[in-house]
């Protein structure tokens, strides 16, 4: 915990580093950081819960988003998430049973000129449709963790 | 005084590097545009084929490659120009490379083919300067974006960076700097629109010894991108704009300590928002002698969590205190009472920016541009249905045609323009009967939206104006906090009543309980956030009620967009048994043998679209699958 105070207003800090490490916020680490902050682990929970970046399970092997932002609404984004669903029977804010992928909303990409859109791991995929989501499904499953499968715009 | 002033100034000559590259407009330069669309269209493999090229043709000691900022022309990504001249490629691929190289670096000239085409005229357009989308705007925070390295101090020094701060500096005498900007006009871009001078005044005269200015870069709107454009692009001229304002809010009387509060999400902007610092801090523009003065200030990068509440100011200062990002209520303002209890100033992404120049060019020359009481230039992410999408830099005051139709190049073929989006979450939709509407903080509020950050969403016939208002009113009460009953309890409630008519279980006197409700929400919520998000759902009552009232009566939704109100069809005469539907239908609702026309059962339908689009893209009938209203048939 290099470059930190110990002071209380480091604990957002203090836990995105956390997790960047773990992978997630175990109810240990939870502990060690109040104890390390001086504050309650209630304290802690109470701040993490709050912010939609901090998990608290461990992260699925592939994280695939789905933005629904104005443009990527419009232009049919909860479709993308649907086909998600149905397809790997996991919807926003879970992991598949098998833990290979988790399934996110985000409300912006910011890249709005390519919606809808839709991200896999570091790959930005554009211009979705349904039929086209599934394809990249199928070729990434079948590819097992290689590498994306249609080409990422 | 004279001593000081010239001691600046030469500081200043020093933290320039002699050897650096001179960064203008006369020299060879490959600029490829390094923006978050860019970068998601692959500009990757563009920057990878130019240094190979360059390089066999043993142009890299001559050519300089940079990776530049956004151009805001995000719709034609990746974008490449080059220089002198500055010649304008739009959606370069890697294969056009060597030619746009032989073209334009080698013969001076232009690779034809690939060059800009105006959906309007049909031409062919050579020169950024020349293309509608980029003469029509007023570009004056944006000026540097896409023309100078945003990892390189030096180029940002070379166009006369931080030269504003030096003359602030020099002149020691914060009070002017306050009158300066107060007298420019200059009010808040972050959607509020304060005056920014009177905010620095207020903490200024606020007596305390420690000090605090925030530049709040929690850009959270959906389709709201200008301030991560500006910190990507240029993220020095924040930096300089904040710390001028520490200066005139602390210079000479208090210790002032700076944060910039960006997004998580943003990774490149924090990646060159935290190179940028430390190369201001190697040449003495930030630390404990800013360029020899004697005025002491640093910077401190926060990220945000993902809140989007914790843009509303007293909600960021919680979370940049290790807190819940929950606002509070005000009095006392930030600028008596702010982060950690002392006199703060909080301002916007491009507020800052707009500093140096209003500085350097003084109050008059800001104030030039714009309307009596909106000054200046505001920055549009222009997205949605529109031919050319971006950023757009605009004077105040311009009206939404002139942004929409002058400068976005109007709807895409064959689309009618039905709506805009204005603000974001908390802004309202406007008719084309208000696009001759000047843009400026009151005309907006007047009509029901707002200016917000910036976001403007044009919408045609296919999007539900329902559903739309939904879609807002979904977002704002997933994001509430949670603190105060108005906005916990009433925005889940406009969205209830909002669902229940977007499935056909609507009554007429919904409309009045969504408008009495409304007001409750925007009179009595705590933030902001609350106060403002009942706006889309007022803004369609006002505009597009006959939409809501055809959900109810009719069970109609005339967009084909509420999935409870719709229907998919087979049209017989176009059906040519293709199979292709049946394979791709999730359910098995669609069946029938090869060559015959197909049946669907609308009872097994989950109206997922794949047949829809199957029978559009890949089908032989191409268009035999419908989606109707079902107010639409039984009518």
């Amino acid at each position: 915990m290099q470059g930190f105070s110990g002071n209380a207003s480091d604990l957002v800090p203090v836990l995105q580093r956390t997790q960047a490490v773990l992978g997630c916020l175990s109810p240990d680490a939870v502990r060690r950081v109040a104890r390390w902050l001086k504050l309650s682990e209630a304290d802690v929970f109470g701040v993490a819960t709050f912010y939609a970046q901090f998990r608290f399970s461990p992260p699925g092997r592939h994280r695939l988003r789905v933005c629904l932002g104005t443009a990527c609404h419009v232009k049919g984004g909860v479709q993308m998430l649907e086909t998600i669903e149905r397809r790997l029977g996991a919807g926003a804010g879970e992991t598949t049973p098998d833990g290979e992928y988790d399934v996110e909303r985000v409300a912006c990409l910011g890249c709005c000129a390519l919606a809808p859109v839709v991200t896999l791991d570091d790959d930005v995929y554009g211009q979705m449709s349904v039929l086209k989501l599934q394809e990249l499904l199928e070729e990434h499953g079948r590819r097992g963790s290689g590498s994306g499968a249609a080409e990422p715009t | 005084m004279a001593t000081i002033a010239s001691g600046v100034e030469e500081a200043l000559a020093r933290a320039r590097d002699p050897a650096a590259y001179v960064c203008d407009d006369q020299s060879a330069e490959v600029r490829v545009c390094g923006g978050s669309a860019c970068h998601s269209s692959g500009r990757m493999a563009v920057v990878a084929a130019f240094a190979e090229v360059l390089a066999r043709r043993k142009l890299t000691g001559t050519v300089r490659l940079v990776e530049t900022g956004c151009h805001g022309f995000c719709e034609q990504g990746p974008i490449v120009t080059l220089w002198p001249g500055g010649t304008f490629y739009p959606k370069v691929r890697p294969e056009d490379v060597e030619q746009i190289v032989e073209a334009s670096v080698v013969n001076g000239g232009a690779y034809e083919k690939r060059l800009y085409r105006d959906p309007v005229s049909k031409e062919r357009i050579a020169y950024e300067k020349d293309i509608p989308f980029y003469r029509e705007q007023g570009r004056q925070v944006l000026a540097l974006n896409g023309r100078i390295d945003p990892y390189s101090i030096d180029d940002y020094l070379a166009r006369g960076g931080y030269s504003a701060l030096a003359k602030v500096l020099s002149d020691n005498a914060p009070e002017a700097v306050i009158d300066t900007v107060e007298r420019a006009g200059l009010r808040g871009r972050g959607g509020a629109g304060f005056t920014t001078g009177t905010k620095w005044r207020f903490a200024r005269r606020a007596p305390d010894d420690v000090k605090y200015v925030i530049c709040n870069a929690d850009e959270g709107d959906p389709g709201a991108f200008m301030d991560r454009s500006v910190l990507e692009g240029n993220p020095h001229s924040v930096v300089e704009g904040l710390i001028i304002a520490a200066f005139a809010i602390a210079g000479g009387e208090a210790e002032v300590h700076g944060y910039i509060y960006v997004r998580a999400e943003y990774q490149f902007a924090v990646e060159r928002l935290h190179h940028a610092l430390a190369q201001a801090r190697e040449r003495g523009l930030l630390g404990d002698d800013i360029l020899g003065s004697g005025f002491a200030f640093d910077i401190h990068v926060s990220q945000g969590a993902g809140a989007f509440v914790c843009g509303e100011e007293t909600a960021l200062m919680a979370s940049i205190e290790g807190r819940r990002g929950m606002p509070r209520t005000r009095p006392p303002y930030p600028a008596m009472s702010g982060l950690f209890g002392r006199p703060t100033n909080i301002n916007n992404v491009e507020t800052y920016a707009n500093v140096p120049w209003i500085v350097l060019r003084g109050a008059a020359a800001f104030a030039e541009r714009g309307t009596e009481k909106s000054k200046g230039t505001k920055i549009f992410s222009l997205t949605g249905k529109v031919a050319n999408g971006g950023l757009v830099e605009v004077p105040m005051g311009a009206t939404l045609r002139h942004v929409i139709f002058d400068i976005g190049g109007g709807m895409p073929a064959g689309r009618t323009f039905k709506a805009v989006q204005l603000g974001g979450p908390s802004g309202g939709c406007l008719p084309a009967s208000l696009l001759d509407q000047p843009i400026d903080y009151e005309s907006l509020v007047a009509a029901g939206a707002m200016m917000g950050s910036g976001g403007m969403v044009v919408v045609d016939d296919s999007t539900c104006m329902v559903d739309f208002a939904r879609f807002f009113l979904q977002f704002t009460a997933e994001e509430s906090c949670g603190k105060c009953v108005p906005c916990r309890v009433g925005i889940g409630q406009l969205v209830e009543i909002l669902d229940a008519i977007c499935t056909g279980h609507g009554e007429l006197a919904d409309l009045d309980r969504l408008e009495r409700l409304a007001r409750i929400v925007k009179a009595s919520s705590l933030c902001g956030l609350g106060q403002t998000a009942p706006n889309p759902v007022l803004s369609a009552l006002a505009y597009f009620r006959d939409e809501f009232v055809e959900h109810i009566v009719q069970r109609r939704c005339r967009a084909v967009v509420c999935r409870d109100l719709v229907v998919y069809r087979i049209v017989p005469d176009k059906c040519t048994g293709c199979r292709r539907c049946v394979q791709v239908c999730p359910t098995g609702a669609i069946t029938g043998p090869r060559a015959e026309v197909h049946n669907l059962d609308p009872s097994k339908c989950i109206k997922c679209r794949s047949c829809y689009e199957a029978c559009r893209f890949d089908a032989i009938a191409g268009d035999a699958i419908v989606i109707e209203s079902m107010g639409e048939r039984n009518a």
